[in-house]
């Protein structure tokens, strides 16, 4: 533990807030039981300084945004607080009621949410919802709220900072939300900032633009903050101290530099060097089994060209992954090669012969050899099919198994992903996402296909799952001796288990080749902000990469 | 205004257009297919089959359907729908007094009932699941469950019978002293009021709780607004396109389901006037009175698709 944690009943200097033994309960409802509560904070506490960064750091379920939102008094759906203290400026804020959050909230402790394009009204402009806060609390005049505002525009680097308040939100990009949404938090200069992931969701060029933002204001304003976070290297790079939770349980408390460098706690160890796959490159073999050549496909009959000229070769039982940011055609390309986008020109070939452009006139045996995988596993599943029904559908369909012959390939499938036999007759709901994502990779190897798509398949699961999951493929791919098309943004997975990369950029191919010709210099523009964009566990890398930038990011 | 915007304007008055005069030709087919003879019904049972034949060729009967239809369709454009059968009076000099007295009822039941329906709505969601709520919804359903004749005699009973506050039988004629007419429509208004109030008011209830669920509106929380300030300035204005739907399907409502209230209080408006010809088999007046009505639900339709239009920023400030 840092020594900066106060001794109980007296308030340090400097301490801004002092949350003692929390305790945040919430009732679950779930189906065919009766309700119950759980317990989602164990008693956590920890203190924070005026002017001091504390990250917060875990996976899903630990707890990490419902105490970042305690210090404002406020549950997220039906989340309670039932015990313990959250001591802001001095008094106990759990005892003012509904009237002292309000007077708090947008005053002192403001916050930043994850996503911005979905926190902002798409009713109102931009500037009318940055100064609602102050105005609200009465703590400046119109003028001087909005000529804050624009200030704050100009220090986050927005384009445009005097006019870009007239906005409205779906007239502003999301990298440009998220920094409008800082300025909105600081705007009525309070003591406390929230930041809930609030890099999370943008493209890894972008993130980085934002982080930088975010510090320099955080430097310049001297507010406090609570940074929440499931990404170790990007907290490092914007904290003073960090708090590794788990369960809702404090697992380990220290200064940036001993939690990343020095870690004690065995799971902290596992977040600090979870991307250590070690995955050989594999040459490629003589002959590709899937060709794509100068495929270009469109939007909107025609008008939106989304690729351009695109050319890759898939080799048998090998790994070709393909990065780049949102909008660059990675999903595109995997629709235009599964049919579902017919390429306006250009072919894909699957063993020597042209496949069918559209997807209505590929037979049945070209559908079982190209499997997806996606994103989101819990839409891709009915939600009212048990898992046995899930993996035994594409067995009925493609190879007319029946009764037992299908239940017992069901059984090797499971045993395959590494569930048991006791997951037959769960249903989608009752299963965790790493859980889900491996039922789908299970329904997709059923077909056994010679090629498996992965669209952004461990984007959405927190890392040590992702991991999971990455080996599992791995392994799958050594035994079934199947292909993989692995669409993501995330560099990390690319090395841990790619052959081969496409590196995309506005709907072109502008880098292809093995792992090894890829990753290594010289590298074009693009390539070279993507790969010095990832962050990296180490202090001080967020200012030696913004230093070191060739080439501004597309879509901050 | 921006381009777009007046495209899809365009678009959609376009549409009504050709909608309504798709409905004039369902009308007039629609009375052609009716039985029994309009030369035959004026002259009565004893008239001489050349009486009858001579009626027909003045009434152009003998003419093909379609000249019929372009006659009647010309005649509606230019202002002429035709003279009513039973009485031989002009029916766009009659209709229009009881057009005026039907909107100026459904005007005074619309100015109580939509605003008293959104406040409520916003009442239920910001005490939600609570007593206030469900009390609101139920009062509202209750409300409309009862068939309009039935509170309409309800009314009618406390209201003139027992305690004679308003009059039973809303009698208005031409140069009546405004709040003299006012007291005359209290009744009828009240009745249209209960018959709508409540889908409008579940309307909104269930279209600002739709919103209640964004994470604009969890922003707004943590920046310490009041709940019912939540409500009104973030989560309302956009629950408007859903509300501004359902208004103006109750709007029209009021303008053309009136018929049974009109009758119960006697009052001279377009629903009875309808009653009064269809009973006649009067075919000119019934196809007047249903042009009018499509007109009017149409109208209002468009005004809904073009407020719903209007209240979507994406389209009023595009890119």
């Amino acid at each position: 533990m840092a020594d900066s944690n106060a001794k109980p009943g007296q308030p340090k200097a400097g301490v801004l807030l002092d949350i003692r033994n929390l305790r945040i309960e919430a009732t679950v409802y779930p189906p065919g039981e009766a309700p119950k509560n759980i317990v989602l904070v164990h008693d956590v506490s920890l203190t924070l300084e005026k002017g001091k960064v504390l990250g917060l750091i875990g996976e899903s379920g630990a707890g990490k945004s419902t105490i970042g939102l305690s210090s404002m008094g406020y549950g997220r759906g039906g989340v309670r607080i039932t015990g313990g203290e959250v001591i802001l400026n001095g008094r106990d804020i759990l005892k003012g009621g509904k009237e002292g959050f309000r007077k708090l909230r947008g005053r002192e402790v403001c916050y930043v949410a994850q996503s911005a394009a979905a926190a902002f009204n798409p009713a109102h402009r931009l500037m009318d919802q940055v100064v609602e806060a102050t105005l609200l609390h009465g703590t400046a005049t119109r003028a001087e709220a909005e000529r804050r505002a624009v200030a704050l525009f100009k220090k986050l680097s927005l384009p445009n900072p005097e006019t870009i308040g007239e906005r409205f939100p779906h007239q502003v990009s999301g990298g440009q939300l998220q920094r409008v949404m800082t300025a909105m938090a600081l705007c009525s200069e309070p003591d406390l900032i929230v930041f809930d992931e609030p890099t999370t969701a943008l493209d890894v060029t972008t993130q980085i633009d934002v982080l930088a933002a975010i510090k320099d204001a955080i430097r310049d304003t001297h507010v406090a903050a609570l940074y929440i976070t499931h990404d170790l290297a990007v907290v490092a790079q914007v904290s003073d101290e960090i708090m590794v939770l788990r369960h809702g349980r404090l697992v380990e408390w220290g200064g940036t530099r001993q939690i990343i460098k020095e870690p004690r706690q065995q799971y902290t160890n596992a977040l600090v060097s979870v991307h250590e796959i070690e995955h050989q490159e594999q040459n490629p073999g003589v002959t590709p089994f899937l060709s794509v050549k100068n495929v270009t496909a469109a939007y909107g009959g025609g008008h939106v060209k989304v690729l351009k000229n695109v050319s890759v070769d898939i080799y048998p039982g090998q790994t070709l992954a393909v990065v780049g940011e949102s909008g660059s055609g990675k999903s595109t390309l995997a629709r235009a090669i599964t049919g579902l986008l017919p390429p306006e020109q250009g072919t894909v070939t699957f063993d020597g012969r042209p496949l069918a452009n559209r997807l209505a006139d590929r037979p049945k045996e070209d559908l079982r050899q190209l499997q997806m995988i996606y994103q989101m596993a819990d839409v891709a599943m009915n939600p009212r099919q048990t898992v046995g029904t899930i993996i035994g559908r594409p067995l009925e369909f493609y190879f007319g198994m029946r009764g037992r012959e299908r239940d017992k390939r069901v059984a090797e499938l499971l045993d395959e992903i590494e569930m048991g036999k006791g997951f037959v007759d769960r249903y989608p709901a009752e299963l965790s996402g790493g859980q889900k994502q491996r039922v789908c990779i299970a329904r997709s190897l059923a077909a056994k296909p010679k090629l498996i798509i992965c669209d952004e398949v461990t984007s959405a699961l927190d890392p040590l799952v992702a991991n999971g999951i990455l080996k599992l493929l791995l392994n799958l791919q050594q035994h079934e001796k199947v292909a993989y098309l692995f669409i993501t943004h995330d560099l990390a997975t690319v090395k841990s288990i790619a052959d081969s990369i496409a590196v995309m950029y506005r709907g072109e191919v502008v880098r292809y080749g093995s792992k090894s010709k890829v990753l290594t210099p010289p590298f074009d523009a693009y390539t070279d902000l993507l790969l010095s964009s990832v962050p990296e566990m180490e202090i001080g890398w967020l200012e030696k990469a913004i230093k070191g930038r060739r080439m501004a990011s597309a879509g901050n | 205004m921006s381009l777009p915007i007046l495209k899809l304007i365009a678009q959609r008055i376009a549409l009504g257009i050709l909608l309504l005069l798709a409905i004039s030709v369902l009308i007039f087919a629609g009375t052609q297919i009716l039985p029994g003879d309009v030369a035959q019904a004026i002259l009565g049972q004893s008239a001489t089959p050349e009486s009858l034949a001579n009626l027909r060729e003045q009434l152009g009967l003998n003419d093909p359907a379609y000249v019929r239809y372009f006659h009647w369709l010309g005649g509606v454009l230019t202002g002429d729908l035709g003279t009513a059968m039973s009485s031989g009076q002009d029916i766009a000099t009659s209709i229009k007094g009881r057009l005026w007295n039907t909107l100026f009822l459904a005007f005074w039941a619309a100015i109580v009932a939509v605003p008293l329906a959104i406040i409520l709505g916003l009442i239920a969601v910001r005490y939600r699941n609570g007593w206030v709520d469900k009390l609101i919804s139920g009062l509202a359903l209750a409300s409309t469950s009862f068939p309009e004749f039935f509170v309409g005699y309800l009314l009618v009973y406390f209201f003139a019978v027992k305690w004679q506050m308003f009059p039973a039988i809303s009698t208005v004629y031409d140069g009546m002293p405004f709040g003299e007419r006012m007291q005359a429509i209290a009744l009828p208004a009240t009745a249209l009021t209960l018959v709508v109030l409540a889908h409008m008011m579940r309307m909104t209830r269930a279209a600002i709780l739709n919103v209640m669920q964004s994470a604009y509106v969890e922003t707004a929380e943590l920046k310490g607004l009041s709940a019912f300030a939540v409500i009104r300035k973030h989560a309302f204005p956009n629950a408007i396109a859903p509300i501004i739907n359902v208004v103006m399907l109750n709007l029209a409502y009021l303008i053309v389901g009136v018929v049974v209230v009109e009758v119960i209080f006697v009052y001279p408006g377009m629903g009875q006037y309808l009653v009064d010809h269809v009973t006649k088999r009067d075919v000119p007046v019934v196809q007047a009175v249903g042009l009018i009505f499509a007109a009017v639900y149409i109208s209002l339709n468009i005004i809904a698709d073009i407020g719903a239009i209007v209240a979507n920023p994406r389209l009023r400030h595009p890119k």
